[in-house]
Parts: C-alpha cells; structure tokens; sequence
C-alpha cells in the first residue's frame, strides 16, 4: 500500500511512540510504515492498547514521534513550530469518541468555536456555520445545548465543528464507539456522504471491524504498535493473512464456527469422518448458483453448518460451511469442481 | 439602648462590612483568579509548563491559607499603613481581609479549572487554538458556573473574617456584635448582628447559587 500511493495525504515512514522512561518505559508505536491515499476512507482497526489513539494523535501533532518521519499532504507534522502546527490543525478536522462538545455553547456556538480560533468575524461565522448545520441534518437544533441533544446528534455537531475550517482531512477517534448500533450506522452513513460531497480524506481508527466493512476503502490492522496488515478492505477481509485480522473478524463476519462443532474437530480423518470445509464467496463467484451445483457435483450427502453474506466496502461476501464424506471419491469429484469454478476453500478439519 | 440606636449601629455596621466585603471580595478574586488559573495549568505536561513556578506559587498559597486570618492582620500592618495611609479603620481592614481572599479564591479557581473534561482541551488543541484561547474560550467558560460558586463561598467566608478586624478598628458587624453584645453583655445586640449575618449569608449564597445555575447548561432538560 505505501508503495501504491503516489502523493499520499498521509504518510508515515519508520515511526516509532515510546512513553515514559528507563522501567516503566513503554512502547505504543514500533516502526510503522503505512500512506492514507487522497480522497479515500481509511480505517486502521487494532484492539484497546494496540496503538491506534497514538498513531492518531501523530497526523494532527497531539503526540510527537520519538522518531520517524510523519507527513500530512506533504509537510512533516514533527519539524513544525507552534504556530505551523495551529495552521495544520485548521487544515484536519478531528472528532471524538466522547464528542468533547463544550457543555456551555450551544451547537452553533460550538460549531463556530474553530472559527472564532481562527479569527472570524461574526458575520463570516454565521455564513458558515449555518450551512453545517444544514449538511448534518440539525438545521433546527441550532440553540441547543449539548445536554439537550441525543449521543447521535452530539456527534453530529462534533462532525460540523471538525469541517467548519474547511479541512482537507478528517480524523475520527473511536467517533461510533459510544453509540448504539442503529446510530452508528447513521454516521457513517453522513461520514460516506461527506467524504464523496466533500472529496474529504477520512482517516479513522477504531475497535470494531463493523465500522471499517461498512465505510473503509482501504484499512491497515495494528497490534500491538506494529502495522500487521495494510490493503483494500475487501481484500484483507476476503482473505486475511495475519491472525488478528483472523480473530477480529471471526467474530463480524459469521465465518465463526459454532461452539458444538469446534469441540469436536479432529485434524486427521479416520475412516467414515466427515469432511468440513469453508467455501469463500467474491467476485465472479459470488453472483453464480453455486450451492445447487455443488450438491449435483459432490452429491447429496453435504449439509451446511454455517455461513454468512455479507457485504464488503459495497461489495459481496459470502462464506458457508458446509460438511460431506471424507471419502477419497467424494474428495476428487468435489477438488475438480472447486478448480473449475474458482472457489475458495479452506479445510477446517474432520468430524466422526 | 433605644431601638433607634440599635438600628442605627447596625445599619452603620452593616454597610461597613457590605464596604469591606464587596471590595476584597472583587479584588481578592480578581488578583486570585489568574493565579488559580496558572495553578491549574502549569504542571508538568499542561499548557503553560513551568513546574517549578508552579510549586513555587503553591507554597506561598498554601503558606498564605495556614496562616490564621487574625495573625495575618497583625502581622502585615507595616504593608497595611504603606498601601493604605493607615492601619486602622475599615479601609486598613481592607487590605488584610484582600491578601486572605487571594490564595483562598486560587485554591478554588484552580479546582474548577482542573475539573474541566480534559477532552475539550484536546478538542481545542486539534483545531488550533492557542494556549491562551483555551483559557479563556474553554476553560474559564466551561468552568464558570463553579468559579460563581467559588466566588459566592469566598463571600461568605468574607463575611466571617470580617468580624475579626475589629482588632484593628474595622468595625462592621463582627465587631459590633463583640463590643456591644460580649463586651457590654448586651444580648439584644448580639442577636440583631446574628440575625442579620445569617440574613446576609443566605441572601448571597441564593444569589451565588441562582446565577451560577443560570451558566450551567450541562443538565438541562429538552
């Protein structure tokens, strides 16, 4: 992915976070390479602890590499003065997890707050901020206070706030994270919508594979301060190399076994066990009646036991799990038509 | 003592302490508020890094509030005489009653400012403002209904220290109470200047409490 983008928004080359000193030293970042291409929605996704607050805090100059090299949009974050970092800062909006809305303004006020920073009059402010609240839908909440407005609408301002300067990127900070499922996918939705109206680079980090399959172009997996994983969504998802993207996507993309089939799961076959088998559906595959055909092909005696369709940064997914006879005929017959249609299996073991 | 003499020496008290209150209360915290202010923000890591300064700053306060009020007020009567011509009378109580008013009012600005979600300084950072637009756009807005608080029971506690400058010829209703009602054992007094203080007392801390529930927008209901 670094190697792909040509004039990337963000770059980061060899970057290293270390907090602390001497015994309580601690390692947040440890050489991450990684470039966030213009106009796209990237998502880097680790587990609490992996690093990704701090990698974060990188772009915008909250935090300082203790070495390597950031750039945004082509100036390196670390060798600018105070005042270079506050003309960056109106250049990247950001947004919270918690919404770090000011509980004493109202959401015109807080979404002029970036505006009055930045030296604004009043009249400029208001052609400004009106409009925003416009694109965010709360047109009508302008005098309300952040205590009269729900998790869903407080993010909303924390959206209009972070574009009020006209920034050319976006970073989000876990901003789904406190809400409910239904309002999740109401920001994202608005984030998709601002990041395609806007042609705004959207960089965001999170815990929840749900937010990057639904939005991210493009999404790089941390662990602890390494970069383990970087590529288009959809291929990552399709076919994850490294066991974290393993484990954090078992659990969103149904490709989990049952609790009562994993306890049961042999690696050798004995005579008269059964095969079971994961098919992945994408691509070409996906659009074809392939299930009726495999059943014609391997024979009737196949049961499927999980799966799952799914859609993949606007692409589909499937994934089933099906079982037949570990009997070296029904193995050739259904290997032929695997090569033939280009499906791809993965043997998950044998049951008796 | 005829009730018309009583009124008087009360009214006369009354607006002596008002005096003295009112003007080292507004002084006192003007001076109080930056340095709170500067406490709350000059550790280590914050926005206005200088942590010997900062310890520095918090010796004198501490120094200053462990010093019982009524010592202060003898102690510093050469500062007293040289800032206000005198060192007795209601303007000399002044000057004590400021300098006792200051490190007290620090204390409390600098944990209403430390209460601030911590969010909203990173908030504000990310969009580029400056440390002193943080201050004064963040900070002392988000913190303000608890810096009225924090004002209001600077007055009451005011109100107390005042009855002790009758030592150095104050005067107001602390005083009165002690000359006339312990003094001339005249009880009548005595209850007059209590029921008046407790008057006094409630009436500032409605204020305090009603204006500062006007700034507090963070539990409304829609």
């Amino acid at each position: 992915m670094t190697a792909s983008i040509a004039r990337p928004m963000v770059a980061f080359e060899g970057v290293t976070k270390h907090f602390g000193e001497g015994e309580t030293a601690f390692t947040a970042l440890d050489g991450v390479d990684m470039a966030v291409g213009r106009g796209a929605i990237t998502g880097i996704i680790g587990r609490s602890g992996a690093g990704k607050s701090t990698l974060i805090r990188l772009v915008n100059g909250l935090e300082k590499a203790s070495s390597g090299r950031v750039t945004v949009d082509g100036t390196e974050v670390g060798g600018l003065s105070d005042t270079g970092l506050r003309g960056l800062r109106r250049e990247v909006g950001m947004i919270f997890q918690h919404f770090n809305l000011l509980s004493s303004r109202t959401a015109f006020d807080n979404i002029a707050l970036p505006l009055e920073i930045a030296g604004l009059d009043r009249a400029a402010i208001a052609a400004k901020v009106g409009p925003l609240l416009d694109l965010v839908g709360l047109g009508d909440k302008a005098e309300r206070y952040p205590s009269e407005l729900s998790g869903g609408q407080k993010q909303r301002v924390g959206i209009a706030r972070a574009l009020a300067t006209s920034p050319k990127l976006l970073l989000s900070d876990e901003a789904t994270s406190a809400l409910d499922p239904e309002t999740t996918q109401s920001i994202l939705a608005l984030l998709k919508r601002i990041n395609a109206e806007l042609g705004l680079t959207v960089l965001l980090i999170t815990h929840e594979m749900e937010v990057v399959k639904t939005i991210a172009t493009d999404v790089a997996v941390i662990d602890r301060g390494r970069i383990v994983e970087q590529g288009r969504t959809f291929d990552i998802f399709t076919a994850p190399k490294h066991e974290t993207t393993r484990s954090l996507l078992a659990s969103t993309l149904g490709t989990s076994l049952p609790e009562w089939l994993r306890g049961g799961l042999k690696a050798e076959a004995a005579a008269g066990d059964r095969i079971l088998v994961r098919l992945t559906f994408f691509g070409a595959t996906a659009f074809q009646p392939l299930t009726a055909r495999l059943v014609a092909e391997i024979g009737t005696d196949v049961n499927i036991l999980a799966g799952a369709i799914e859609e993949i940064a606007g692409e589909p997914f499937g994934t089933l799990v099906v079982a037949y006879p570990a009997a070296p005929e029904v193995l050739a017959r259904a290997d032929r038509f695997y090569a033939e249609t280009g499906l791809a299996t993965e043997v998950l073991g044998y049951v008796a | 003592m005829s009730p018309e003499m009583l009124f008087n020496l009360l009214w006369t008290s009354l607006l002596q302490t008002l005096h003295m209150v009112a003007v080292s209360g507004l002084v006192g915290s003007l001076i109080g508020l930056p340095i709170g202010v500067f406490l709350a923000t000059s550790a280590r890591g914050e926005l206005f890094p200088a942590p010997k300064l900062n310890q520095a700053t918090g010796l004198v306060v501490n120094a200053a509030r462990s010093t019982p009020f009524i010592i202060l007020v003898v102690a510093i009567i050469p500062f007293t005489r040289l800032l206000a011509g005198t060192s007795i009378g209601t303007t000399a109580a002044i000057v004590p009653l400021t300098i006792a008013t200051i490190p007290f009012f620090a204390r409390l600005v600098e944990a209403a400012v430390r209460d601030v979600d911590k969010g909203l300084i990173e908030a504000a950072r990310a969009m580029g403002a400056t440390p002193m637009q943080i201050v004064f756009k963040v900070l002392l807005a988000e913190a303000r209904p608890a810096i009225l608080l924090a004002f209001t029971m600077t007055l009451v506690s005011l109100i107390g220290y005042s009855a002790m400058v009758g030592a150095v010829g104050g005067g107001g209703l602390g005083d009165l109470g002690i000359r006339y009602g312990y003094q001339r054992f005249m009880p009548d007094v005595m209850l007059a200047v209590v029921v008046v203080l407790i008057v006094l007392v409630q009436l500032v801390q409605s204020a305090g409490d009603a204006l500062a529930r006007r700034f507090d927008k963070r539990n409304r209901k829609s």
